[in-house]
């Protein structure tokens, strides 16, 4: 029998999880946190790349012993066809700063290293525990978990779930629909080893500095979705994405996707003499906006990815899924000192505390995104990387035939592949879908 | 009843590398787990107690890291955990590890109760020398039975468990009197999903932790390294095998692939043929 009862229950110890555990226990609450893997970070998948203001508003110092493999100086965004790219580089020795803005991770590390910061915090962390369903009272009231061990109910004042895309135990409750396969990614990675000395010479790197290449394109075969490849102090992570309704209508599997564009002649000399070490999958949420599922209830409150909260156009997750967690824990931590009950009404501070954050209003601002880009993915996967691509390689080639006829071509390309209304048409939704 | 059960954090084999050049073992980065043979042990210990009543304690030596294994344990129900772990205690060999776990062995009899069983897995996947557990046992006068697989009954009155041991050509019925010491072989039962209140009474204990100080060693040359007679003269990774599988090929049905595998068999091995014409004769 289990007499005791917590302030808090986590389900589920990713970003968002820890980011809310951590705030807890710091702030004094009796917090319990449940995960399903042998440790934190054992099952969760990032490509990864750590964003540090969303980590220093929880863990002020966190880059004294956190875990972290290179900083980004350089971002690369790349437009693919078959055989070439188009890219934009930014680089900038501003980003060589004392305290860097990005990161790049390898998340089983990580996390770890973020799971005992949230012991040593005060929180009790149980792994190899998944939670099965939600136990509520007669009045729909969540009143604790039950998990796959047996035993008693676990009792707490609110349920917090921080479990991941896929959350069962929401929807389990009838929390949150099961998510629809046109509103999710999925994603397969790679890491593959180097040598540092080679990564650093590779990428023109020195010391910790690091190279994020963001890619889109042919690469995809004509789904919705991107590429990317990091690099870390002595590995390359590369993987590809796409949403799983195209992947069912394709039927591409997603590695054959990803050993393709390791194959690619712009990829394959950067992953040259590399050894695979390690290979994961991973659903990431990109239904933006429009997706989020109520967020919180009588006793619970759900964060993270489980709340769909991904920028996909940004590139950007485990910020939101920290973000999310701190201030649904601040949230409680304030109900818990003025001694209010943890009811739908007073948890949706949380919601209005989110809406003046960047997480809802980046989400917001991108809400037309996901189905615009879904909705013409022939277009924007397959027919204007090939087109830029082409205008590119007219434009640059040297052989014997005038600039204005070069322009011409470029110009009669673009009109004979897409009617100029239509890709005005496009022009007009992006810029909308956009703002 | 008191059952101890000796365990140890193995570094995870499955995911062991060694260096293509050096030739040393690339431990970095390897998960660890504990030595999977010692999990039947703890079963069979907690299952003990469960019938007969009593506490199971856990013992193990090892770096600090070590008393994740020794929660795990709690976890599945051990009542009890103890960290022996000392920079003294570093490159023990076998005689080295039994001399330092007899000595804990020593001080756990003291604190908590003289243990009546002490369990081992009967190896470690590391090692591989099953030689720990009978050194305990040898240490401190305990009874051994080793390569136990399967427990028949135990007496508590008189003071007498019979067990069954795996040895080469059968099965022994074993009966001895207590103190006992069993090192227990795989697959010979189990492990259990400790309970929610097990998971929660070990997220929050204390594992006890002793130096060697604490368990009353004084002579340290005994211990570790030191005390050590092995040796590691060199450490080499196995040559992949060359030979290829050879695939045979015959006409007219199972009769003659059976007479082409016969013939390449006769043919690769040429004192199998005799060795079997002698057999038939002499029946």
């Amino acid at each position: 029998m289990i007499d005791e009862r917590f302030d808090a229950i986590v389900v589920g110890a990713g970003p968002s999880g820890n980011a809310a555990a951590y705030t807890l226990a710091t702030k004094g609450l009796k917090v319990l946190q449940i995960e399903r893997g042998e440790y934190s970070g054992s099952k969760n998948v990032q490509g990864a790349i750590l964003y540090a203001d969303a980590l220093e508003k929880i863990i002020p110092d966190f880059r004294d012993d956190a875990p972290l493999e290179r900083h980004v100086t350089e971002q690369r965004i790349w437009m693919m066809d078959d055989s070439s790219h188009t890219g934009m580089h930014y680089r900038s020795d501003d980003f060589n700063e004392e305290k860097p803005n990005r990161y790049t991770i390898l998340r089983a590390q990580f996390d770890k290293w973020f799971s005992a910061r949230v012991k040593q915090a005060g929180a009790i962390v149980l792994c190899e525990t998944t939670v099965t369903e939600l136990v509520k009272d007669i009045h729909g009231r969540v009143i604790g978990v039950r998990t796959d061990r047996s035993g008693d109910t676990i009792k707490a004042d609110v349920v917090i779930l921080a479990e991941g895309v896929n959350g069962l135990v929401g929807q389990r409750s009838d929390l949150r629909p099961e998510v629809a396969p046109d509103s999710v990614a999925l994603a397969v990675k790679e890491m593959h080893f180097l040598p540092r000395e080679t990564v650093e010479a590779r990428f023109n790197l020195t010391g910790n500095e690091g190279v994020v290449i963001e890619a889109m394109g042919t690469i995809t075969k004509g789904m919705t979705g991107t590429a990317f490849l990091y690099t870390n102090e002595e590995s390359i992570s590369v993987g590809i994405g796409c949403i799983v309704s195209d992947f069912v209508d394709s039927d591409i599997t997603p590695y054959a996707l990803l050993e393709a564009f390791k194959n690619h002649p712009s990829i394959k000399p950067l992953l040259a003499g590399s050894e695979c070490k390690e290979y994961a999958a991973h659903l990431i949420p990109e239904g933006g906006y429009k997706a989020i599922p109520q967020l919180v209830g009588d006793g619970w409150i759900i964060v993270g990815d489980a709340g769909q909260f991904v920028n996909a156009v940004h590139r950007e997750g485990s910020n939101l899924a920290m973000t999310t967690g701190r201030i649904a824990a601040e949230t409680v931590v304030w109900l818990h000192r003025l001694r209010n009950p943890m009811t739908k009404e007073n948890l949706s501070e949380y919601t209005r505390r989110l809406s003046e954050t960047f997480v809802m209003k980046d989400l917001k601002k991108y809400r037309g995104i996901p189905a615009l880009l879904h909705g013409n993915k022939g277009n924007f996967f397959g027919l204007y990387p090939k087109l830029i691509s082409q205008a590119m390689q007219t434009w640059f080639r040297v052989d014997g035939i005038d600039k204005v006829s070069k322009e011409k071509e470029i110009f009669r390309s673009f009109r004979s592949a897409r009617t100029l209304l239509g890709m005005m048409g496009d022009a007009f939704k992006l810029v909308r879908a956009w703002r | 009843m008191h059952i101890v059960v000796c365990i140890k954090q193995v570094p995870d084999s499955a995911q062991i590398r060694v260096h293509p050049v050096y030739n040393t073992i690339m431990r970095q980065g390897v998960p660890t787990i504990i030595n999977p043979y010692d999990l039947f042990a703890l079963e069979e210990a907690l299952r003990l107690r469960d019938r007969l009543g009593g506490e199971v304690t856990v013992l193990t030596m090892g770096p600090p890291t070590a008393a994740e294994s020794l929660r795990k344990t709690l976890t599945f129900g051990a009542d009890r955990a103890v960290l022996l772990t000392d920079r003294y205690f570093a490159g023990s060999d076998t005689l080295a590890t039994s001399f330092a776990l007899a000595s804990a062995l020593g001080k756990i009899a003291a604190d908590f109760g003289k243990p009546d069983i002490i369990f081992t897995g009967k190896q470690t996947i590391d090692g591989d020398t099953a030689q720990v557990g009978p050194g305990i046992a040898k240490r401190l006068a305990y009874n051994q039975l080793t390569y136990v697989s399967r427990i028949v009954e135990t007496d508590l009155d008189a003071g007498e468990i019979i067990v069954e041991r795996r040895a080469e050509g059968g099965i022994q019925l074993l009966k001895t009197k207590f103190p006992v010491l069993i090192t227990m072989l795989e697959a010979t039962n189990e492990m259990r999903r400790g309970s929610i209140e097990n998971a929660l009474l070990a997220a929050r204990a204390e594992v006890v932790t002793w130096n060697a100080t604490d368990i009353g060693i004084e002579d340290l040359t005994k211990c570790g390294l030191r005390g050590s007679p092995t040796i590691v003269k060199k450490v080499f990774a196995p040559t992949a095998r060359s030979e290829k599988a050879q695939i045979i090929q015959a006409e007219g049905g199972p009769t003659g692939l059976a007479e082409a595998l016969i013939c390449e068999i006769f043919q690769r091995a040429p004192g199998v043929e005799s060795d079997l014409y002698e057999f038939a004769a002499s029946n």
